[in-house]
């Protein structure tokens, strides 16, 4: 019967080369388990379930004593502060290399000029140094800054400076090639000067854009400062460290929810602010 | 520019003030001649970066952990995706797509990282709480992916099967399957690429990888072997990059 059954019902055509594939990618991922000590075991375990699920049980109810409250507001703040310092220091590194990358504010480009291999020999460093500072990771920064500078939100503000500095710098740069080169050209062409033909030619066409990526950038610098605040950056993932070293499961999860709310109106605020500003 | 414009601009403004003065920064001394020299003291103690050739083998173990760490992170990502897609498509019913949607924003909304910190208190040090913690994360994001997926899939195939006496299970892994399981994999290896750089970096709370060395040299003041590590960072980045450039090309040609 049941080999009649199969004659009827032709097997998958495609079973065979799918079990191969599958089998091979397991053969490929098989290491992978040895590598990162893959073992559910260690989550389920007699006494390391019992931990876990007496510490899992303290993250309700969410602590809400006067005095936490008051530390995470205070660090809430901190957080919103080294996001904005840290964006405004971006700005301030960025737009000088911006101004000397940006290829239609020129002059050496209208025509073979005194100043064409000055310019070629400024903007490989800039263009390097830009991508230094942004291939590095922010937390990478921070903890580097954390030991330069000492722990706290100076650290923080410094390492959003340094790596959003370098996407600013690239990005500002690509905004104004992408726009309407032809006034700040006309400038240039007339005799005028960088900065000239930057703030008359360029500046007004391009600025919405400009401002819209910026803001942008400040909301995922929100979320970037709560992450440092984990190697001591300050902020609240300061506060976050501090509550998990404890083992305090009600006050992590107060944390959290603010973490989720502050990212939530950092995304509504940034909304706004690029819909006034378009 | 218009008036709204002034008004946005001195409220930013006066925010980015207000900012330096809450956290009492004070740039000029923060770059004064003191700290600068203090910096550049440090910057210098990086170099030169230590390439002997034990440390080099330790620096390709943790570079092969970090890519274990993401590889493994999200194929159980894919899985637990899927798994949670099928409801928060609606296949078993309202109430059940509302608790999966409700599921996998909250996976999705909390970063790697703090996912990654969260399982070190659970699994303890090392790279199995880093591959939690990614996989957790990427499950939310996959999950969410994949159900809209299912629910933007042409219904017709699955129809017909069930028309012409197929099972319901049948009917999904051969009508509704072969149609979204190509994005499926795009999708995971795409996370895959972000989740590379990613484990790079969560060693920093502890969930192994490269990130844990880093953590590791910088705290024993071992600068040298700190930029190799930045090195090595830096490096498995640009090859991700460049290898992930070089496929799509090939395989959008």
């Amino acid at each position: 019967m049941a080999h009649a059954d199969s004659a009827l019902q032709p097997r998958d055509p495609a079973a065979l080369p799918r079990l191969a594939l599958t089998v091979l990618v397991l053969a490929l991922l098989w290491p992978g388990f040895s590598l990162t000590e893959f073992d559910p075991a260690v989550l389920i375990d007699g006494r390391s379930r019992e931990t876990m699920g007496k510490f899992v049980s303290t993250f309700f109810p969410l602590e809400t004593s006067p005095g936490f409250l008051q530390l995470v507001a205070r660090s809430t703040l901190e957080t919103l502060a080294i996001a904005t310092a840290g964006t405004v220091l971006a700005m301030l590194l960025a737009a000088p290399f911006a101004l000397v990358i940006t290829r239609s504010l020129s002059i050496s480009r209208i025509g073979p000029g005194p100043g064409y291999w000055l310019g070629r020999i400024l903007r490989l460093p800039a263009r390097f140094a830009m991508m230094f500072f942004r291939s590095i990771p922010e937390i990478v920064w921070a903890l580097l800054f954390v030991r330069a500078v000492g722990l706290g939100p100076a650290a923080g503000v410094l390492a959003i400076g340094v790596t959003y500095g370098g996407m600013l710098g690239k990005v500002y740069s690509e905004i104004l090639e992408s726009n309407d080169a032809r006034p700040a050209a006309a400038l240039l062409e007339t005799g005028s000067g960088r900065t000239a033909a930057f703030f008359y030619g360029l500046w007004p066409v391009a600025l919405p854009e400009l401002v819209s990526y910026t803001v942008y950038r400040w909301e995922c610098a929100v979320r970037a400062s709560v992450i440092m605040g984990f190697v001591g950056a300050g902020g609240l993932g300061l506060q976050m460290e501090l509550s998990m070293r404890m083992l305090n499961g009600g006050e992590i999860s107060t944390i959290l929810l603010v973490f989720l709310l502050l990212v939530m109106l950092a995304d509504a605020v940034s909304a706004i602010l690029r819909k006034v500003t378009a | 520019m218009r008036l709204v414009h002034w008004l946005v601009m001195s409220v930013l403004v006066a925010v980015a003030w207000a900012s330096f003065g809450y956290l009492s920064l004070d740039l000029g001394r923060l770059f004064d001649r003191e700290a600068l020299a203090q910096m550049a003291k440090y910057a210098i103690s990086f170099f030169p970066p230590d390439l002997s050739a034990d440390y080099l083998v330790r620096i390709w173990q943790g570079t092969l952990e970090t890519i274990a760490i993401s590889a493994i992170g999200t194929v159980m990502a894919a899985v637990l995706g899927v798994v949670l897609a099928l409801p928060a498509a609606g296949r078993f019913g309202a109430v059940p797509r509302v608790a999966a949607r409700l599921v996998l924003n909250f996976l999705r909304s909390i970063p790697e990282l703090v996912w990654a910190a969260l399982m070190v208190m659970a699994a303890g040090l090392g790279p199995f709480a880093g591959t939690l913690g990614l996989a957790w994360h990427t499950a939310g994001v996959i999950g969410r992916l994949f159900a809209e997926t299912l629910e933007n899939a042409s219904p017709e195939p699955a129809q017909a099967l069930r028309l012409s006496g197929s099972r319901p299970s049948i009917a999904f892994l051969y009508g509704t399957m072969p149609n979204v399981v190509p994005q499926l994999i795009a999708y995971s290896l795409y996370r895959w690429e972000i989740n590379i750089r990613m484990a790079a970096i969560l060693g920093v709370v502890g969930a192994g990888g490269l990130g844990q060395m880093l953590y590791f040299s910088l705290s024993l003041f071992q600068q040298p072997q700190a930029m190799t590590v930045i090195l090595a960072m830096l490096a498995l980045v640009v090859i991700v990059d460049g290898a992930s450039a070089w496929l799509r090309q090939r395989l959008a040609g």
